[in-house]
């Protein structure tokens, strides 16, 4: 297969090699289920405490904090479901700009009983104060914000929103699934009582996530059986991938800042570029990872440029990976207030481990080609 | 060469077979897109792979692949079963019916609903294991929506009557849900034929990887479920999650070997089975637990009475094996699967499960007989009620003296 340049990081990453190296032997001649008693499931058993302290100590957490699923969909899902099943129908609060698999489980809340309530955001896409503060005055029970956005990549400050949330008596939810890897995480600092991570996101497999939950969170399992993960997520454990997940968390928490640094580089010069074709970078107004560019051009529908980019050879994405066969416009860019017409434009555009200094040239010179081509044919029709 | 320990726990998991490991690698390595990405071929090559399997899956038993929905394994596949009909169906009543030698995954999940003002009633099995028909008619009431009972038993092996029960439950248009977690390539499924409405699958008990399972939901009939995972919509909407693709392709090549080669295997399964059986079975006191006609060819689970089972699994530490199913194998509480064949619980105490898979040799069965033999002798010579039972004393007349 001819090998188009991947600039698609925020859907997925591919496996780092030394991940693979790792995993390896659990799909070999190491194959127990953790949950035997005999030798092979104890080597099982003891890979699988090893994956955990690496998880905890990616994200400064305790071993013991961390629970295995099978991604971050579930991850968030059990956080959500499992705390609205240990409390009386109240207020669920999730921003506007969440993933579906924070909105969707919060809507089925809204069908048992619950008030869901969606916290709006400002023209950058952070948590908009005024309606910050008007949630928190309607005594919210369950809050879910996440650390940064799949599209817009904005950060939001989680750590003062969990401590306001707190001291509003809310149990507060971060899904951090694009944060790790990307930017410095802690969960003792940004004081959530959950925090969604996942595998597949920073060179990890796919099939592995983990919910960081505080110790004294009581949460009802979503998937009930052998009592797996100390009875909050049941089912033979996934070896494997909750290895590779180890080993992801280790190597991508080692590299953070300098990585950081370097993609933050990367995408100036790609932002420059992008600019120059005269469109609109959403959110640079906000602190962001510094991996991601969104981005919409005036009168060039986003999932044209990306087919016609697919074509060119560069793989990057219209809207989440999730919603990709949905037309609708980005809910994030409409909850930022962005027109419809434009959002319709977007491009998402996501940086990652191999990504060079090249690619980023190439890139760019290859979107300018295909921005002029499609602005020609529009002014041929016109 | 024989290597250490042997392993005679296929039921708890099995090996990847090697020729689905290769075909997963490529997946861990340049292919690796999100079979949810629309906008380049990394997507759509992942896609394809994941629809590959599906069909894969589907031709094992018999289903169309759009029956096949992906989940995380058999215990999600369960829960997403009983609790999705359980809520879909619960404007039509509130019963529940389930067998008290099911999976932990489908109890539990059982005793949750409850919990949400669902009724259940466990059945009680035979003797030998097996459902008997006229308890589970007799159990049906007007409000009963689901019936969910597992075709093969993880500690005993036995194959339920799922034909029958199919017939009676479309009968009284209550929907059937089997945990085949255990059935995939060791007895022939054919869901175009079975009136089966949800099937749950795993790819670990069958040479695939852990980490997925698929729940197989019926189009024709239709059966309709609320979904337990919620987010991007994936699998139709019943289960939201990307897409493990390096484990799909594993389920898939996994299953497609299964259908090519089951018969085969399970002849010489079968043979080594019966080897192990005819070592075993002259020994004193040594009961097999459940119907051995009606057992899948893998599975031996005996009864060494007066030998405490925990000891005799130290005593035999060159062979893995479980004295219950995995999961619950962390308590000490004697399996409730053997309580419920009328097993008292020294004698399920003393139980040993040998399952017995692809890899599994003559020369390891010969071992493991060996071994049992001499180790059974020694820890019978401590046992001072076994002195009394070679004495001649009825045990059961014995009148302890309290401590």
């Amino acid at each position: 297969m001819f090998a188009p340049t991947y600039l698609d990081w925020n859907a997925t990453t591919p496996l780092h090699p030394a991940v693979r190296e790792a995993m390896l032997p659990w799909l070999d001649a190491r194959f127990g289920n953790a949950s035997s008693r005999h030798e092979y499931g104890r080597q099982a058993r003891a890979a699988i405490d090893t994956a955990r302290a690496q998880v905890a100590a990616a994200v400064g957490a305790h071993a013991t904090e961390v629970v295995f699923t099978s991604g971050g969909s579930e991850a968030n899902n059990l956080f959500i479901k499992g705390a609205a099943a240990c409390m009386k129908p109240g207020l669920v609060a999730v921003s506007a700009i969440e993933h579906p698999c924070v909105r969707e489980p919060a809507r089925q809340l809204a069908r048992a009983g619950w008030t869901l309530r969606e916290i709006a955001v400002d023209a950058a896409g952070r948590i908009d104060p005024d309606d910050w503060a008007a949630v928190l005055r309607a005594r919210p029970s369950i809050v879910s914000v996440m650390r940064a956005n799949n599209e817009t990549g904005v950060l939001q400050d989680v750590a003062r929103l969990a401590a306001e949330a707190r001291a509003a008596g809310a149990w507060f939810h971060t899904d951090a699934v694009q944060a790790l890897g990307k930017t410095v995480l802690d969960f003792r600092a940004l004081g959530v009582h959950g925090m969604t991570l996942s595998a597949h996101k920073i060179g990890g497999p796919l099939g592995a996530g983990a919910l960081v939950l505080d110790k004294r969170v009581e949460l009802a399992p979503l998937i009930a059986g052998g009592g797996q993960e100390r009875g909050l997520r049941s089912g033979t454990e996934n070896v494997a991938a909750i290895v590779g997940f180890g080993v992801a968390c280790e190597l991508a928490s080692a590299q953070v800042e300098r990585e950081a640094v370097r993609l933050a580089g990367l995408r100036e010069r790609l932002e420059a570029a992008v600019a120059g074709l005269g469109a609109r970078i959403f959110s640079t107004g906000a602190e962001r990872l510094p991996n991601t560019c969104f981005f919409a051009i005036e009168g060039i529908d986003g999932e044209t440029l990306v087919g016609k980019l697919d074509r060119a050879g560069f793989a990057c994405a219209s809207g989440s990976a999730c919603s990709s066969a949905n037309p609708e416009p980005s809910r994030t860019l409409t909850a930022m207030g962005v027109a419809p017409e434009l959002a319709r434009n977007a491009v998402r555009v996501s940086l990652g481990r191999d990504t060079t200094e090249q690619d980023v040239e190439r890139f760019a010179a290859g979107l300018a080609r295909q921005v002029q081509e499609l602005r020609n044919l529009t002014a041929m029709a016109v | 060469m024989l290597k250490f320990p042997i392993y005679l726990d296929y039921s708890a998991t099995t090996p990847v077979d090697p020729r689905v490991a290769e075909k997963m690698i490529p997946w861990l390595t340049e292919h690796f897109g999100n079979p949810a990405s629309r906008s380049h071929p990394f997507g759509w090559e992942a896609e394809k792979a994941v629809e590959d399997a599906r069909e894969q899956v589907a031709a094992l038993v018999g289903a169309d692949s759009r029956e096949i929905i992906w989940t995380s394994g058999a215990t999600e596949s369960n829960n997403l079963a009983i609790k999705g009909a359980a809520q879909f169906y619960k404007g039509k009543g509130k019963h529940i019916i389930t067998v008290k030698t099911e999976h932990k995954a489908v109890l539990d999940t059982v005793r949750e609903l409850e919990r949400l003002g669902f009724e259940a009633t466990y059945l009680d099995v035979q003797e030998n294991g097996l459902l008997d028909l006229e308890v589970l008619k007799a159990a049906i009431r007007p409000d009963t929506i689901l019936v969910s009972v597992m075709m093969v038993n993880n500690e005993i092996g036995v194959v339920q009557p799922i034909a029958e029960i199919g017939e009676i439950c479309r009968d009284k248009g209550i929907v059937f849900h089997v945990d085949a977690a255990q059935a995939t390539g060791k007895v022939d499924i054919n869901l175009a034929e079975l009136k089966v409405d949800l099937m749950s699958f795993s790819a670990h008990k069958t040479y695939g990887p852990k980490g997925i399972g698929a729940l197989f939901v019926r189009r024709k009939p239709r059966v309709r479920l609320e979904a337990q995972m919620h987010g991007g919509g994936h699998e139709r909407g019943l289960r939201s999650g990307t897409l493990p693709t390096h484990q799909i392709v594993g389920m898939g090549e996994a299953f497609r070997i299964a259908r090519e080669e089951m018969h085969a295997e399970n002849a010489r399964i079968r043979a080594l089975r019966d080897r192990l059986l005819d070592g075993l079975k002259d020994m004193e006191a040594v009961y097999v637990n459940g119907d051995l006609e009606h057992r899948v060819p893998h599975n031996l689970n005996i009864s060494f009475a007066y030998v405490e089972g925990e000891s005799l699994i130290m005593a035999i530490k060159d062979v893995a094996v479980s004295s219950g199913s995995a999961c619950t194998s962390a308590s000490l509480e004697p399996s409730y699967v053997l309580r419920a064949l009328g097993r008292d619980d020294e004698l399920a105490h003393s139980s040993i499960r040998f399952t017995i898979g692809r890899f599994t040799t003559a020369e390891e069965i010969d071992y493991t007989i060996d071994l049992l033999k001499k180790r059974i002798g020694k820890l019978r010579e401590l046992s001072p009620l076994w002195e009394m039972v070679q004495e001649g004393i009825d045990l059961n007349t014995v009148q302890w003296a309290a401590h």
